[in-house]
């Protein structure tokens, strides 16, 4: 079980952007994370992945599990090394590295078990398989997709961290990866998904948190915030009779989102 | 004819130094995006380690012991008087280089002396007959040498698991750590492989005419073939500095006659105008990555 409990994060020192956050992500299951822009979901799995350094974060309180051993202060490297495992947003790519060089570099902490993760992750990808020698970064929006997913489970990780991996997909392209993390977590990864398709990934997790201003403001199942009026009218686009509405019906006063919890 | 070729070889031979100086820049380029002016230093102290160390034993023992040495001075300096800067601007790294290279410098020349050191190396100014040629031992010692070295180092990059985290680092840090790799040893790496370059470089520019003090400034013929070559280029590195070598050479050779506005020192200026030119018409050098990107 990967765990963080009221963490908080500042970065420079002085924005304070999470404020005691809780969070679990039992194995073997996928978990949903939603939240608006600037909610803090990014910085959250940088928290866990050991990247906040980067970004001139840090964890403040609170702490951060795996299994119990507590794993925030340990590097990004050393984190990866444990098996947790980060796709970030945006996809970055290694673009000048050609796409086998990119998986490579995602094989870095299991050399040994480089030619079977390979081959695994050209079965999961085969249009990666074809673009082998191709330079990573002329491939496609939804093959550089698949190229960082692919490249995240190069070292066969027991957690994968995914940052909005439909940011920019075609839909039918959000269908495909939807399918691969759905796979991939049949296979054996526990997936952490931070989404603003929120439709997406609720139809796939267990269970669900959503995070505003940088406070867990809810925490079920995800079939039940599936149902939920507040989740439905802010984050499904449904309105609160059910169905989709038309923006012509949205007032402009309309109602502030107010969470009671 | 035999002259011509004669010159062109001792261009090589000069341009390998180029080259492997270059080289070094480049690497610390890559990895930091920085352009270390310590590399002048680095060459001096693997001249001079050979020149001591070659005194109590065999020459080519003494040129990989002192590489040994220079590279972990390299990796020491980066830990002690870098790696707290990062994050922080370029510029100021720069400066930094500058002060380190002040700093060994300062130390190397006090083992220097005021008198020329000798290398003690096996070829000296010996010359070679080769198919009626005659060209200097050591010039053809050296771009041998410095061929093995570039492709041993194209291998690393290529190939090696290390190699390629390096790769991976230069191109985008955060990715990188994400995948696993330890940022901080990649740098001290380069700047390891960085110093022992320069480090080889002193050795070879120092055989047959020995080391002096004033030596360093060569290194600095290392700029000019960095930007004609392209400044995140290794091949380029490589080329480049060959270009400058043999187009010096032939220049020093031949131009004398020609100019007589120009004097005699005219080859010289001649990697200068090189980079000039070809920055004109190339302003990422020649061999400079562009940017990938999709359209």
């Amino acid at each position: 079980m990967l765990a963080a409990t009221n963490l908080e994060v500042v970065y420079d020192d002085v924005m304070l952007v999470l404020r005691g956050v809780s969070l679990e992500v039992p194995q073997g299951q996928i978990v949903a994370l939603l939240g608006a822009n600037g909610a803090g979901k990014s910085t959250l799995l940088r928290a866990i992945s050991g990247l906040l350094d980067v970004h001139d974060g840090e964890v403040r309180r609170g702490t951060i599990t795996l299994d119990g051993e507590p794993i925030h202060g340990l590097g990004a490297s050393r984190i990866a090394a444990l098996g947790i495992k980060q796709v970030m947003e945006g996809r970055r790519i290694l673009a000048d590295l050609t796409v086998e060089e990119n998986l490579r570099v995602g094989g870095h902490v299991a050399p040994r078990s480089l030619k079977a993760n390979l081959d695994r992750t050209y079965q999961l990808f085969p249009v990666l398989a074809e673009r082998q020698r191709k330079t990573a970064g002329y491939l496609s929006g939804g093959e550089q997709q698949m190229l960082a997913i692919g490249r995240a489970l190069m070292s066969d990780p027991r957690y994968l961290l995914m940052d909005e991996p439909s940011l920019g997909l075609a839909p039918m392209i959000v269908q495909q990866i939807r399918d691969v993390i759905v796979e991939i977590n049949a296979a054996g990864t526990t997936v952490l998904l931070v989404e603003q398709n929120a439709a997406m990934a609720l139809s796939i997790a267990e269970h669900g948190y959503v995070l505003e201003n940088g406070a867990m403001v809810m925490d079920k199942p995800a079939a039940e915030l599936l149902n939920d009026g507040d989740v439905r009218e802010f984050y499904l686009g449904l309105g609160a009779e059910g169905g989709s509405r038309s923006f012509r019906d949205v007032k402009h006063y309309r109602r502030r989102k107010r969470w009671l919890s | 004819m035999n002259e011509f070729v004669a010159t062109v070889v001792r261009g090589l031979g000069n341009g390998s130094i180029y080259a492997l100086l270059a080289l070094g820049f480049v690497i610390i380029y890559k990895s930091m995006r920085v352009i270390s002016f310590a590399q002048p230093a680095f060459m001096m102290a693997g001249g001079v380690l050979v020149s001591h160390l070659v005194l109590s034993m065999n020459f080519f023992l003494a040129v990989l012991i002192s590489l040994l040495l220079t590279a972990l001075l390299g990796a020491g300096v980066e830990r002690v008087a870098l790696r707290p800067m990062i994050g922080k601007p370029v510029f100021v790294i720069a400066i930094i280089t500058l002060g380190v290279d002040i700093v060994i410098r300062t130390v190397v020349n006090s083992f220097i002396g005021l008198d020329i050191r000798q290398m003690g190396d096996p070829w000296g100014l010996k010359q070679l007959k080769l198919l009626g040629v005659t060209i200097d031992q050591r010039h053809l010692a050296t771009l041998v040498t410095t061929l093995v070295v570039v492709a041993a180092l194209f291998a690393f990059y290529r190939w090696s698991r290390t190699g390629l985290a390096m790769r991976a680092a230069s191109s985008d840090q955060e990715v990188a750590l994400a995948q696993g790799v330890s940022v901080g040893r990649v740098f001290s790496l380069s700047w390891a492989l960085a110093a022992m370059l320069a480090g080889l470089a002193g050795v070879f520019l120092s055989t047959g005419i020995g080391l002096e003090q004033n030596l360093w400034l060569t290194a600095l013929k290392a700029l000019p073939v960095i930007i004609l070559g392209g400044l995140d280029s290794l091949g380029g590195a490589v080329i480049a500095g060959l270009t400058i070598g043999v187009v010096e050479a032939l220049v020093g050779n031949y131009g004398g006659n020609l100019s007589p506005v120009f004097g005699g020192d005219f080859f010289l200026v001649v990697p200068y105008l090189l980079m000039l030119l070809v920055l004109l018409v190339k302003p990422y050098g020649l061999f400079g990555t562009r940017e990938v990107e999709r359209i």
